[in-house]
């Protein structure tokens, strides 16, 4: 049996809590991500989500340990390849239907703001 | 006799024997609501005048002598990330708190169709995107067997309300651990299915390489009937696996004798409850009475389970959750306190540039977005969207999701060579049992670690099966974890089914007192 001592469960964690993380973020680059993500942080959360980001990214480190040049990467547990259905005509969802939870529309469209910017 | 002791099975067996009608069982199931979920937080919406409606129609159409489904005149809770046409779905979410479908999830639809009795949605962690179910945008659950404590999550309200006896059968989804870790927490008995047996038609994607909706009751055989309704290939869900089910209930009669089981030692001792390596070294000790040798094995990489899953998973839903947008459906922010803002930042950043704003004022359409989904996401839904759009982003994806998807690779190769060598693997669900309110909450990567038992399974793909099988000194459940290979839930459920013929923890009720205590908070008592 592989020995409890080198790396169990929770082991990685605690023994990384008590050092500076190698990997940390710096607030320009939660800013840039927050925008990638559309998200918008005020900046004491950019502040805040740079520290845990930090922190959980210094956990993930752990992936590294393991020698994976021979291994092929896995993105989805059946690994199927392109399931095709009829090429039927069929009823979608009605108009009214796909409009009724939005939070603007005129009967017909979704409104949204100006696309182009100020103008 | 108390109703809403009975399991979902015996519950049935009365409504046939004509001792018991389905108005009689939702009434009682209702009232037990009424008392306790105002302080329990269970459920988001409870539908009582429908499901008495409907309960009334199954007991007319029965007298009637016709035919009527499996889970005729059964009450039944659905997480509230299950689409319902009838009653919103709002994934604990503020950006959904209004949300309608327009449709039923498949799920959903099959429920109806084996006429069972849905009552209401029950509370999670915001999207699933949580382990304790103080995540939700709408309050917290608490866990029946004591208040103080969480029932674990995300499906903590679908756990909860099994075992506060204010439903017989829940549905769920299991991500990273969310039917198995809150069943293990309650006392319940849960099924994480393989991939692909379970349409998730419907079901609110948070990853959808991980997602699987499945069952939650008070036994092996509940869990049994109700599985046996939600399988199934599903034409709108391409994951779907083709071909038939089993009939997993008329399955469990068959005794697993002379298969071997794994047990696996390294989740046991350093880092895990005393009681918890306890309790599971006595279960093993029950399988191996029933005739089932019990051999130690290990999953080499399984200690790098929780970094591989939350890569992938952060990742995934940092693509899914794209789609709330603040234009197509759910919450918009206030546009025109966004304009304001955004022309007095466009007035600073001609000015002052950079001295003045960290960065470049957005375009009115980038800001809506933006605002919409700052102002409707809560934060741990924004922190594994960062975390997943930092791991996809240029220069960072092959440090962070590749690798992790090759390390995928390895743990299901892991599952792959156990299964070469026994049928079903037995461990903790959890390290430790129910924890208190607060505990974890400022620490996320802790909550994270309380995963490392369950999110195995996902990422292989593989079943899993939580049920209860011991107490700790202070009353709280313990759960033991059964994971099998793809599609061999009828395995899981067999053992599951004679190990509860040998024990008696999943009769096991939450103390009066501790329901009492609930139940006072509210200032009546039932």
């Amino acid at each position: 049996m592989r020995s409890l001592a080198g790396s169990p469960w929770f082991g990685t964690a605690r023994k990384r809590r008590g050092v500076v993380p190698q990997m940390s973020i710096a607030p320009e680059e939660v800013r840039k991500v927050a925008l990638l993500a559309r998200l918008l942080l005020s900046e004491d959360e950019v502040a805040e989500m740079a520290t845990q980001l930090s922190r959980i990214l210094a956990y993930m480190e752990v992936l590294r340990s393991v020698d994976t040049s021979q291994v092929e990467p896995m993105a989805h547990p059946l690994e199927l390849v392109n399931v095709f259905r009829d090429d039927k005509v069929r009823p979608g969802l009605a108009r009214e239907e796909a409009l009724k939870n939005a939070p603007k529309h005129d009967g017909e469209c979704y409104l949204v703001p100006a696309v182009l910017g100020p103008v | 006799m108390d109703i809403t002791d009975l399991t979902a099975c015996e519950l049935i067996a009365q409504l046939e024997q004509r001792q018991l009608s389905s108005s009689e069982i939702v009434d009682a199931f209702l009232y037990r609501i009424k008392h306790l979920d105002s302080r329990l937080g269970a459920f988001l919406h409870v539908d009582e005048e429908q499901a008495r409606r409907r309960a009334a129609e199954v007991d007319r159409r029965r007298q009637a002598g016709e035919k009527v489904g499996p889970l005729a005149g059964l009450p039944i809770a659905i997480k509230d990330n299950i689409c319902t046409c009838d009653q919103k779905t709002t994934c604990a979410s503020k950006i959904l708190a209004n949300f309608q479908p327009p449709f039923d999830a498949t799920i959903v639809r099959r429920i109806r169709e084996a006429d069972g009795i849905i009552v209401g949605k029950t509370n999670l962690d915001e999207f699933g995107m949580g382990g304790s179910n103080e995540l939700s945008a709408f309050g917290p659950v608490r866990n029946p067997w004591d208040p103080d404590r969480v029932p674990g999550g995300s499906s903590g309200g679908a756990a909860a309300a099994l075992a506060a006896g204010m439903v017989p059968l829940s549905v769920g989804s299991d991500t990273g651990g969310s039917i198995r870790q809150p069943a293990a927490l309650c006392g319940v008995t849960g099924l994480k299915p393989t991939y692909g047996r379970v349409s998730r038609f419907g079901l609110v994607a948070y990853a959808s390489s991980l997602d699987q909706i499945g069952p939650l009751g008070r036994t092996a055989e509940d869990v049994a009937l109700l599985l046996e309704v939600l399988a199934g290939h599903d034409p709108r869900d391409s994951t779907s696996v083709p071909g038939g089910v089993p009939p997993y209930r008329q399955l469990l009669n068959n005794r697993p004798e002379g298969i071997r089981l794994g047990l696996l030692v390294d989740q046991l001792g350093q880092g895990v409850d005393e009681e918890i390596t306890q309790a599971i070294s006595e279960a093993a000790k029950v399988f191996e009475r029933l005739g089932m040798p019990v051999i130690e094995i290990g999953l080499p990489h399984h200690h790098l389970a929780v970094a591989c899953y939350y890569i992938i998973a952060t990742s995934e839903a940092s693509s899914n959750l794209a789609r709330y947008d603040g234009v197509h459906f759910g919450y918009r922010t206030d546009e025109r306190a966004m304009e304001e803002e955004l022309a007095q930042e466009r007035r600073l950043w001609a000015e002052k540039g950079l001295a003045a704003l960290p960065e470049e004022p957005d375009p009115p359409i980038v800001r809506l977005y933006r605002k919409s989904r700052a102002e409707g996401f809560g934060p741990e839904v924004k922190r594994r969207i960062m975390l997943g759009t930092y791991a996809l982003s240029a220069g960072y994806y092959e440090a962070y999701y590749l690798q992790a998807a090759k390390v995928r690779r390895l743990i299901r190769a892991d599952y792959d060579q156990a299964f070469s060598q026994v049928a079903a693997l037995i461990g903790p669900v959890t390290p430790t049992p129910a924890f208190r309110l607060g505990e974890k909450i400022q620490d996320p990567l802790a909550m994270y670690l309380f995963d490392a038992f369950t999110v195995g399974a996902n990422l292989a793909g593989i079943c899993a099966l939580a049920l209860p099988c011991g107490q700790t000194r202070s009353g709280l459940p313990i759960g033991l974890q059964l994971q099998g290979p793809p599609f061999a839930e009828h395995v899981l459920l067999q053992l599951a089914y004679w190990f509860q013929k040998e024990t008696d923890w999943h009769r096991r009720r939450p103390p009066l007192t501790a329901l009492d205590r609930i139940a006072a908070g509210r200032g009546d008592t039932p």
